[in-house]
């Protein structure tokens, strides 16, 4: 598929409610969006007055390795140990759609032509949202960190934004991502270690309640997008299988001589209005509610990744305490093991400190993104049921 | 159908001859079970002709054996048709002509020719528009009901029993309301009956259910599970279907048979009607015989008529089956959609019961609600789906099958007297062959024979037209059927979608001031 712009028209990524009010020093979006054979390739605009930038306003071409490095960069500095960091954009994926589109025209000699423009206006209609939406998540990343106050300011970042040059990021191989699995499973190894450990108890009640609301937070709302994908599926599949009981609806009509002709041309006629409400239906649900979900599932997996380095901080602080208690019963090292914890401790306390702020934007986030998306969701589905619920006389 | 009100002159065009003596004799046969004998001569030819599909009854082949043998009485007698025995004393000691195929044991004839002398005052005395409205369906007053399934018996022997209630003012009947206990073998005779008699003849007779083995073996196991009750419910509401067609047909509703299967209380077993049965083989040996025999019929058909409908039918019955797997997909996917959301709903309950903001925990809750009902929605409009449409479709594909058996039938007919008609020629060549012989006692044999064939090949020929003429009329009444079924079920279904669409304003409707209310 050669030169799909979607960037120009859906500015909003409508699933996540950035709060961009107040700040207008760095503005960042996603302009202009190719997709060459398997590779998309984003424009990303930016117009800000900060000094750091040479220009007011330029733009470069990034790739989604880059959003990824860029991600990791943040994810490994020390410095923002106290943040959540957005989490990154998914890989674009058209594997699915492209398949699709190459069995229709594979053809099926069984169907009209009608029925084959229709399915093969669908499958192209979804291969648009799913471009839409790959955008909107790669801008939503960007903006994001864009609007943090502390984030924006870091160097990658500017790098990003404005180095006109290929970033020279490969996509990880093999080994880097297993490397990345294993990483991951031992961080929660870790994290139910340290969290067992005796001893370290969680002084602070708003962390302890965080930790059991997230954790638990976080099932079900994998869950519910789940399932919110597959209600949007099975929507879809409905949307489809309209198309050839119209077309057969309509030859039927179009043989009969009698008063049936009316008949089976109108039920024809609103299948083929049911089969359009179907289909924005699903993608409706598809934006406002499994867009919504997934996206505040990888956001609370960030919070909760935050909440494992306050964790991880708050088990090193414990460690240097008791370090510090050997080496002075010992005396040995005892300056350096002075030192190490008064380090630990400062670093526990910042990054409690910012995590506290981090945790509450969050929720405030959250809330303000979810009512938004109910609110459009309940509005489109009445907008959609009102257009397949008037019916006129027929028969 | 108005030229043939009046009785025409006897020894006029055959078909309509034949047609009138036809209908004095439903007259006659349809006051057998009825009426009690009162005798009084029965009106002579001034009796109005009836409609063959009016009030034609009773067992074709028969009748027409009967007519067969008075037509040639009738040829030189006078107009004044004497019912009275004298006359029809011949036609008993007469034997069916060998081309029909008797289902009817001649003991129905007997008990026939005994109430000849009986007057028939309900029926005879009626007009007939009021017969033919009766037909029609405008006064056509029965109701037919199938329910209450049961389960009778245990493990494999069990069987489900299901309550077949009528409601009619129809006076061929003992009672207004009654209802009998029948099992599905049951109606798989009554329809193996039906079709013996009626089928080979021209009429359209509806279908029964199709048996299914898997379906029965889970229900007679014992399984309690949805998809037994389901299972059960289909063929309950198909077996309702199937006996409201039959009893819309005049021809059957006048049958014994049906009338036994819908009043007495006890019905002897069909055993033939199991699958396996050796009934049932030879039922599938039978049928690929029929097919195979289709295909070297060449018929020249004189009658454009028929060529156009079957081709009709035939293209009505490929897109039906389109259509009908479309659809059942489509029930599928609802389904599927319905278990989705139920799903999706419990998983945004318990997310709402995460939820520590509470404004937005209630409004999950209600979007979990909202779901709930939308899931109940798609059950509700799957159930449409299929028990309006879906079957709608299927059970037309199964009319269409027997549509076109009974256009086969004709076809067999043709070539029943085309052989007829050849196997003349050769005895007629052996005549010949015979007189140049000169051997007197062949010739003799030869002239028996060449007697012999000449009736069937007259025979043949009437029983052509006749098959013909009721292929006619039933296809007529069969379309008219059709439409009005389609009709009536677009109609409804189309209203059980557009109803859907609303019930969902409503859900959608009482959801948004709750999401609006998250502060």
């Amino acid at each position: 598929m050669e030169g799909r712009q979607a960037g120009k028209e859906s500015k909003q990524p409508s699933s996540v409610s950035v709060d961009l009010q107040g700040d207008s020093s760095l503005q960042v979006e996603i302009s202009d969006a190719v997709s060459e054979r398997d590779k998309v390739k984003f424009t990303v605009q930016t117009k800000s007055c900060l000094p750091h930038f040479t220009q007011l306003e330029f733009s470069v071409v990034r790739q989604h390795e880059e959003f990824i490095w860029l991600h990791d960069a943040y994810v490994e500095n020390e410095e923002y140990a106290g943040l959540i960091i957005p989490p990154a954009p998914p890989r674009p994926d058209f594997e699915a759609s492209r398949e699709k589109l190459q069995k229709l025209g594979e053809g099926d000699s069984s169907i009209t032509r009608e029925e084959f423009a229709k399915m093969k206006q669908e499958l192209e209609a979804e291969y648009l949202a799913i471009f839409k939406k790959t955008v909107a998540m790669h801008e939503v990343f960007l903006q994001r960190l864009a609007a943090h106050p502390t984030l924006r300011r870091d160097h990658n970042f500017f790098v990003f934004l404005e180095y006109g040059q290929d970033l020279s990021v490969r996509g990880k191989n093999r080994k880097e991502l297993l490397g990345g699995y294993l990483r991951n499973i031992v961080k929660s190894a870790d994290e139910a270690l340290i969290t067992r450990m005796s001893g370290l108890k969680e002084v602070d009640d708003f962390f302890e309640h965080e930790r059991t609301f997230l954790l638990e937070y976080h099932t079900r709302i994998r869950d519910a997008c789940l399932r919110a994908d597959r209600v949007m599926y099975s929507h879809k599949c409905l949307a489809d299988d309209y198309i050839p009981i119209s077309a057969a609806l309509n030859s039927l009509g179009v043989q009969e001589v009698n008063q049936l002709k009316m008949s089976f041309l109108k039920l024809a006629e609103f299948f083929e209005r049911l089969r359009k409400l179907e289909g924005r239906v699903a993608s409706d649900e598809d934006l406002k509610l499994s867009d919504m979900l997934r996206y505040y599932m990888r956001d609370s997996q960030a919070a909760k990744d935050l909440l494992y380095r306050r964790l991880r901080a708050l088990a090193d602080y414990e460690n240097a305490n008791k370090a510090l208690d050997k080496a002075r019963t010992r005396n040995r090292e005892v300056r350096t093991a002075e030192s190490h914890q008064q380090q630990c401790c400062q670093r526990f306390e910042r990054l409690s400190d910012s995590a506290k702020q981090e945790l509450m934007d969050f929720k405030s986030r959250r809330v303000i993104s979810f009512r938004k998306n109910l609110i459009e969701l309940a509005e489109l589905e009445l907008k959609h049921a009102k257009g397949g619920g008037t019916q006129d006389t027929w028969v | 159908m108005a030229a043939e009100r009046e009785p025409p002159p006897l020894g006029d065009a055959k078909p309509t001859d034949f047609e009138e003596l036809e209908d004095g004799e439903d007259l006659f046969t349809s006051t057998v079970s009825t009426l009690e004998s009162s005798p009084s001569s029965p009106e002579p030819a001034s009796l109005p002709a009836e409609d063959v599909s009016t009030n034609s009854n009773g067992p074709k082949p028969a009748e027409v054996v009967l007519d067969d043998d008075r037509e040639d009485l009738f040829a030189e007698a006078t107009e004044e048709v004497s019912l009275d025995s004298p006359e029809r004393e011949p036609i008993l000691s007469s034997e069916p002509s060998p081309a029909v195929t008797p289902v009817t044991p001649t003991t129905l004839i007997a008990p026939r020719i005994e109430s000849k002398s009986m007057s028939a005052p309900v029926i005879f005395d009626r007009s007939r528009e009021e017969i033919e409205e009766e037909a029609n369906g405008d006064v056509f007053d029965i109701e037919i009901g199938v329910s209450d399934p049961e389960k009778v018996g245990d493990g494999m022997n069990a069987y489900m029993a299901y309550r077949v209630t009528t409601k009619t003012s129809l006076s061929m009947f003992s009672k207004s309301e009654f209802s009998v206990k029948r099992r599905f073998s049951d109606f798989l005779g009554l329809h193996s009956k039906l079709a013996s008699k009626y089928l080979h003849v021209g009429y359209i007779v509806p279908p029964a259910p199709e048996k299914s083995i898997v379906g029965m073996t889970k229900v007679k196991v014992g399984k309690e599970d949805s998809s037994s009750t389901e299972f059960v419910e289909k063929r309950r509401a198909a077996l309702e279907r199937y006996l409201q067609r039959t009893v819309k047909h005049p021809t059957l509703l006048q049958d014994p048979d049906l009338r036994q299967f819908l009043e007495s209380s006890e019905l002897p077993r069909a055993v033939n009607t199991q699958a396996l049965s050796g009934a049932g083989i030879l039922r599938m040996v039978n049928k690929a015989a029929d097919a195979v025999n289709k295909m070297t019929i060449k018929m020249n058909e004189s009658d454009a008529w028929f060529e156009e409908k079957q081709q009709q039918f035939e293209n009505l019955d490929q897109q039906l089956r389109k259509l009908h797997a479309s659809v059942e997909a489509l029930v599928c996917h609802r389904k599927e959609l319905s278990a989705n959301t139920a799903a999706f709903a419990k998983s945004a309950a318990m997310l709402g019961n995460s939820e520590d903001h509470t404004a937005l925990s209630r409004a999950l809750s209600q979007l979990a609600e909202v779901e709930e009902k939308i899931d109940q929605l798609h059950q509700e409009q799957a159930f449409a789906d299929f028990y309006m449409f879906s079957e709608l479709l299927s059970d037309y594909i199964r009319l269409i099958a027997a549509v076109k058996g009974v256009f086969d039938h004709r076809m067999k007919c043709w070539q029943k007297w085309e052989d007829a008609q050849i196997t003349l020629l050769k005895k007629r060549e052996t005549e010949a062959k015979m007189m140049v012989a000169n051997k007197p006692d062949k010739i003799q044999q030869a002239k028996n024979e060449i007697r012999e064939w000449e009736a069937k090949v007259q025979q043949g020929e009437r029983d052509f037209e006749q098959i013909s003429k009721t292929i006619r009329k039933e296809v007529g009444r069969f379309e008219k059927e059709r439409v009005k079924d389609f009709k009536t079920v677009i109609i409804k279904y189309l209203e059980s979608l557009v109803q859907t669409q609303q019930q969902l304003i409503k859900y959608w409707e009482a959801f948004l001031p709750e999401a609006k209310a998250i502060a």
